[in-house]
């Protein structure tokens, strides 16, 4: 019974946390839950909160599916999933519309795509079926993490190069514009979306050179 | 008739799933490595979309709308249990998905073999529900438009699907900067196809 006496924070839980940051980020190496990432990313605002959204249905998922594993048959678990991250996605959907009624319409169908998000199930298939509930948490955390990362990355960029503002506000002084300086169209449009996240990877394979495949 | 066309037309190539949406992009991306698995699953992912999109619009229109329940009896005139939309789709969604996995597993064992793990995952491709979540926040008229509606979507996925894995064929050849290999080009190759598929964005239908 070693393993209960294991600090709260031991280098391996905190691996956990920190891996999915870099090493195994769910965007761009696992390729998990790219859907919903690039259609919400225009605004910093939406990703930001979309990015809360999951981090709050994976940890909890994660725990709930990591308490019941001794007691799911494996042959009906994705049915249980399913149903365990419907029910929190139906929450923080209601949430949504109750508090923050913008960006809950701006955000439309993709609040409910969390269900279907492949990061979660992923994750729930892969680590919380098979681990304490501790743990899972923190791999819960630390995937969602990873995946807000990326998202708030893209937006930024997307928001700052498609409208010239960061959170709404205008960064891009007017003058600029005054010398005949235009907000980049292109980069409002869904596609780019997808350019910008293959930057990204460019950018972080560039620096961790363990990742790169061989074709 | 024509209207129905001009759904169908739509979904295919003006509200692309891929393109337009980004629904499906897991399988996508994993699942584009050659031509033969990917023109499976993308015939796959046509036959679940065309049948759980007029599946869920029953649903939605004779049991969870406000107002829905009338048939039933005038006192569940102001129920409304769209509230529920979510579970009651994805459970749609994955009895048919089990009865894909089942039928393609008896024709075809080779292809049940290749697509792997990814065809339970068509659970859970944001395409299919997806589909019915834009079919609810569309409100087609009748059934017949919202089955026109989901095989459009599916067969814009299949195309989409198809025409990436014939291009990373291709790209092996090619000689691709080190940490671009692999995803990283995919990536951008989606978002030039799809800045070509925006060309059919100003057409009227």
């Amino acid at each position: 019974m070693s393993e209960e006496k294991e600090p709260l924070f031991s280098s391996k839980n905190l691996k956990l946390l920190t891996e999915p940051l870099n090493d195994s980020n769910p965007i761009t190496v696992q390729v998990l839950g790219i859907c919903s990432a690039l259609a919400v990313t225009v605004k910093l605002k939406p990703a930001f909160v979309m990015a809360l959204s999951v981090v709050v249905v994976m940890a909890v998922s994660n725990v709930v599916i990591s308490l019941l594993r001794k007691t799911v048959p494996p042959r009906i678990r994705i049915i249980v999933q399913l149903v365990v991250i419907a029910s929190m996605v139906i929450l923080v959907d209601q949430f949504l519309k109750a508090f923050l009624f913008d960006i809950s319409k701006q955000l439309s169908v993709f609040v409910g795509l969390i269900i279907t998000n492949c990061i979660i199930m992923g994750r729930l298939e892969a680590f919380a079926l098979s681990n304490k509930p501790w743990p899972a948490f923190l791999d819960g955390l630390g995937n969602a993490a990873g995946y807000g990362v990326i998202l708030i990355i893209v937006a930024f960029f997307r928001e700052l190069l498609g409208s010239g503002t960061i959170w709404g506000f205008q960064v891009i002084p007017e003058g600029v514009y005054n010398f005949g300086y235009e907000n980049n169209g292109l980069m409002i449009l869904p596609p780019m979306a997808l350019i910008v996240v293959g930057a990204i990877i460019w950018v972080q394979r560039a620096k961790n050179k363990k990742l790169i495949e061989s074709n | 008739m024509e209207n129905l066309v001009n759904i169908f037309v739509k979904s295919i190539f003006i509200d692309n799933m891929i393109f337009a949406y980004f629904l499906g992009m897991c399988s996508y991306l994993a699942v584009s490595k050659t031509v033969k698995t990917s023109t499976g699953l993308g015939i796959a992912v046509i036959f679940v979309l065309g049948f759980t999109v007029p599946i869920d619009y029953l649903i939605q229109n004779y049991l969870l709308k406000e107002g829905a329940l009338v048939w039933l009896s005038p006192k569940f005139a102001d129920v409304d249990l769209s509230f529920l939309s979510f579970i009651i789709f994805i459970a749609v969604i994955a009895s048919m998905v089990q009865l894909v996995e089942m039928i393609i597993e008896k024709f075809s064992p080779t292809l049940y073999s290749s697509l792997g793990i990814f065809l339970p995952l068509i659970a859970v491709n944001c395409a299919i529900l997806g589909g019915s979540l834009f079919m609810q926040e569309r409100d087609y008229n009748n059934i017949a438009e919202a089955t026109a509606f989901g095989l459009g979507s599916g067969v814009g996925w299949f195309l989409a699907i198809v025409g990436i894995a014939a291009i990373r064929e291709k790209i092996r050849y090619s000689n691709v900067p080190d940490p671009l290999k692999g995803l990283g080009i995919t990536f951008i190759i989606t978002g030039l196809m799809g800045i070509a598929f925006m060309g059919f964005m100003g057409i009227k239908l």
